[in-house]
């Protein structure tokens, strides 16, 4: 495997112009004569779809939801950046780049950070005019909030659902191509396997959800835009059907695997009530700003919070970051909130939970003041857990949320097999070891509506391509071969449920790969990881039959998958000994407890090439250099 | 504080293996339930212990199970995505039951959104409304400057209020005449409030209106039961707007 970047030459503002401008280009007549397949319809598909849709290549979208418009960035909430500097408080493109890459504790690669952050503008004069209802400010301009890690307000945002009206916007844009012809849509279909031919990806094979039938689909160019795998944790903020499948399927293809043990975990989600739990609800981060977060003094103190007096209360974010206080950056206040946790302060029933104590501001502010601001959140706090914030403290825990990690792409966004793209939360590219607020919104759109449509178009200029038809052995193969894993899948007739088994393999995924790492948890989890993925293929209970709906089939064949990718997650923890962003190596911390990054042998992606089944993945680095940026200790004492 | 305490319900659910297959009604009993569960997580265990049994489990659809992802949809004891008010069905929680309760749980039934197993059903009309003319005709890369138009504050957050719409089908279901009127009346009052969206106002309120009718979607008697069901809290008054949209532009449009 070889690692080209492929970063275009000269100074860093000029790179993108330079590259457009080099990349080969498609004739307007000869486009409806390449066939584009993306896979997933959420920021990054839809938007891909789109504007490759608008060139007027023929695109053809499948998405495993009954529509596109429930793929899950439907759910972000926050906001989406932008260097517009509209607020005239000294933002810029250089300074959004500056943010992010420092945000990334300087794990992502310059050149494609600094893209984002130019493309960042074009984004939303682009959602503006497709009719996306921004906030506005009573001058009919647009409003913009602030969000961690930045001091400047950049903040773009519909209401608490920034996510659904962007997704919805780009899927608007998707649903033109549909009825103008350019693209066409195959919902209820879930990608099983990539199909590669003399090197290059020429299509895939997928499942038909609603029949079982396994259809080929062949194309001269494959985007996969299939987010993100914090659901190997089996509990996530992420959607049910949020899995790693695709970007599996690629890397048992060839493509490279890069920083899978980069996984954020979000510190204010609700916490789980009961061995029942299917999923965790994110409570917005902006509840920091007047939530006091603490756990009682005394080890296992189960009194109702309200009677625990003052100076029986630990208010530990406070007391261990005075300068930042209770709004450090995520990863910091997760891990906080897990040591008091793990040393046996937690809070509530459960003791897995810290408290988020509203009292001060209430009093302080009056509870109308609170409720304008956060009324919503505190409604939402009261549907699950039944439970009045205004009353006493809301308990809170952290959560798996987003994956850094993903499939290693160059410049362009195409993995290492020619012709295989991967775009938004799919791929490794641009946020480094931890993700600032309100960036995957930016970064799953400039990746479908600016970059795809040109380097996509370069690549498809740039290659001759011979015939293929899916009759081709290529196709037969992968086809057969997906069918038989199906085949033995449904054979063993066990006794385990699926769900039963991922929470089996959740359960080590957090407690020994979490937020906190040790080379004793990870040896832990590299032995318990093939004993479950040993008992899930002698004991998982799937009924039914193939060519069918079949809901506990699909749900079986992406726990599969979670089997196999969980135990390169943990090797590549394993091997990454310095603690970076949301990968906290206990071994690894400064003489105050933080994460401490070693630059002179870790600067670089780690990248991992897939080598046949039983033996172990292959290690390539793709080496990380600073020319713009100066790398320092974060610090928020 | 959880005051949990377990106990037990039967759930009786509408079982059907295909749109050509005869359904029924079949009861089961789910024991150990907590208050604490939400009602979809009820329907899991159901569906762990079916599986387990080596029966089939039941087929229903949820994704995001926060609200805002529109997959699921179903009718809990006759009521529209469950008893609570502006609610999707997977934020409701099994604290709203008693010990001994007999929960009814059926499809979204309409002839619009056709069955496909048990509890799913096909809503891709709603996407086909959408591509009728949901949308702004502006290619990717031709805007201007995003504060170059203005846009008064309150129509802004009225559009909002519009696109809020997560595209479950709840409306439909409960309508009597199972209209799609407050969906397709939601975007077109999006964009219809919008300045961006001006250009387009007649066709698209043509064009969305003839792609609704197609579908087989009744009309509006005025029962307002969509919005009271609306998860969203989705306003019946933008049936009245695509009513005068749809209207101007017969008027005044020259297709």
């Amino acid at each position: 495997m070889k690692l080209d970047a492929q970063i275009p030459a000269g100074p860093i503002e000029k790179k993108w112009d330079s590259h457009k401008f080099n990349l080969k280009l498609v004739n307007p007549s000869n486009r409806r004569k390449y066939d584009v397949l993306v896979v997933g319809s959420g920021l990054a598909g839809a938007s891909a779809a789109a504007s490759l849709g608008e060139l007027g290549y023929n695109v053809k979208v499948l998405t495993l939801h009954d529509s596109p418009r429930r793929a899950h960035s439907i759910a972000a909430q926050g906001g989406i950046n932008a260097a517009k500097n509209y607020t005239n408080d000294g933002d810029s493109v250089w300074r959004l780049f500056h943010d992010t890459v420092k945000g990334g504790d300087y794990r992502a690669r310059e050149a494609n950070v600094y893209r984002l952050a130019q493309i960042s503008n074009q984004i939303i004069d682009h959602c503006a005019a497709i009719g996306v209802p921004f906030g506005r400010e009573y001058g009919g301009l647009l409003s913009t909030r602030s969000f961690g890690g930045a001091q400047v307000s950049r903040t773009f945002y519909t209401r608490g659902q920034t996510g659904q009206q962007l997704l919805l916007g780009a899927y608007s844009a998707m649903m033109r191509q549909v009825a103008a012809g350019t693209v066409t849509l195959l919902p209820r279909r879930e990608l099983v396997d990539i199909v590669v031919k003399n090197g290059h990806a020429r299509g895939i094979t997928a499942r038909n959800l609603l029949t079982g039938e396994l259809e080929s689909h062949s194309g001269h160019a494959v985007l996969l835009c299939t987010g993100g795998y914090a659901n190997v944790f089996y509990l996530s903020t992420n959607a049910a059907t949020c899995n790693v499948s695709a970007a599996w399927a690629a890397y048992k293809r060839g493509a490279g695997f890069a920083n899978p043990c980069f996984t954020q975990i979000h510190p204010t989600c609700i916490p789980r009530s009961g061995e029942h739990q299917s999923k965790l609800t994110l409570m917005s981060e902006s509840l920091r700003n007047d939530g006091r977060i603490w756990v009682p003094k005394a080890k296992g103190d189960k009194r109702p919070p309200n009677d625990i007096p003052e100076a029986e209360r630990d208010y530990f974010l406070e007391r261990r970051y005075p300068a930042f206080g209770n709004l450090v950056p995520r990863d910091i206040a997760s891990r906080a909130a897990k040591t008091v946790v793990d040393a046996g302060f937690g809070a509530g029933p459960t003791g897995q939970s810290v408290y988020l104590d509203f009292r001060d501001a209430i009093k302080r502010k009056g509870a109308d003041k609170i409720k304008d601001a956060y009324g919503n959140l505190f409604d939402m706090y009261y549907q699950i857990t039944d439970e009045n914030g205004y009353k006493a403290p809301m308990r809170i825990y952290p959560a798996p949320h987003y994956a850094m990690g993903g499939l290693w792409v160059d410049y362009n966004l195409m993995t290492t097999i020619p012709g295989l793209f991967a775009m938004g939360e799919a791929n490794f590219s641009d946020h480094g070891a931890n993700r600032l607020g309100a960036s995957a919104l930016m970064q799953g759109l400039a990746d479908g509506f600016f970059i795809a449509p040109t380097t996509v178009s370069g690549y498809l200029g740039a290659n001759k391509f011979e015939p293929v038809s899916t009759g081709d052995k290529e196709f037969t193969d992968s086809t057969k071969q997906v069918q038989e894993r199906i085949n033995r899948l449904l054979a063993v007739k066990g006794k385990k449920t699926p769900s039963e088994l991922h929470r089996q393999l959740g359960n080590v995924m957090w407690n020994d790969v979490g937020m906190g790492r040790t080379e004793a948890t990870l040896k832990k989890a590299l032995k318990k990881i093939p004993e479950i993925r040993e008992e899930f293929w002698k004991d998982v209970a799937v009924s039914g039959a193939d060519k069918d709906f079949n809901q506990t089939l699909e749900k079986a064949m992406k726990i599969a998958d979670f089997m196999e990718f969980s135990e390169l997650l943990v090797r590549d923890a394993l091997e990454r000994k310095e603690s970076c962003g949301a990968h906290f190596r206990e071994e690894s911390v400064t003489p105050e407890g933080e994460a401490k990054r070693d630059d002179a042998n870790a600067s670089h992606a780690a990248v991992w090439e897939y080598q046949g089944e039983g033996n172990e993945a292959k290690l390539h680095k793709e080496a990380l250099t600073f020319e713009h940026i100066k790398m320092a200790e974060r610090s928020y004492k | 504080m959880p005051k949990s305490k377990h106990f037990n319900v039967t759930v009786r659910v509408w079982r059907q293996a295909g749109l050509q297959e005869p359904g029924e009604m079949v009861s089961y009993s789910v024991k150990g339930v907590s208050p604490d569960m939400s009602f979809l997580e009820m329907l899991d265990i159901l569906n762990d212990d079916l599986l387990k049994k080596g029966h089939s489990p039941i087929a229903f659809e949820s994704d995001c199970r926060e609200g805002i992802c529109g997959c699921c949809g179903l009718v809990v004891n006759g009521d529209v995505h469950g008893p609570d008010e502006h609610s999707t069905v997977c934020q409701l929680h099994m604290r709203r039951f008693r010990d001994g309760d007999v929960i009814t749980v059926e499809p979204w039934r309409v002839k619009s959104f056709p069955i496909i197993k048990d509890l799913v059903v096909d809503r891709s009309a709603l996407d086909r409304m959408i591509a009728a003319g949901g949308f702004i005709s502006i290619n990717t890369g031709a805007a201007q400057d995003a504060n170059a138009i203005p846009v008064e504050k309150d129509k802004a957050e009225e559009a909002m209020d519009a696109a809020a719409c997560i595209g479950c089908g709840a409306c439909v279901v409960s309508c009597p005449n199972g209209a799609a009127m407050l969906f397709v009346g939601a975007k077109i009052s999006q964009l219809a409030l919008l300045p961006q969206g001006g250009p387009e106002r007649n066709t698209r309120a043509l064009n969305m209106v003839a792609a609704m009718d197609k579908e087989g979607f009744g009309n509006c008697t005025n029962e307002y039961e969509c919005e009271a069901v609306c998860p969203k809290d989705i306003k019946a008054a933008n049936i009245a707007r695509m009513n005068r949209e749809f209207l101007l532009a017969n008027l005044f449009s020259k297709r």
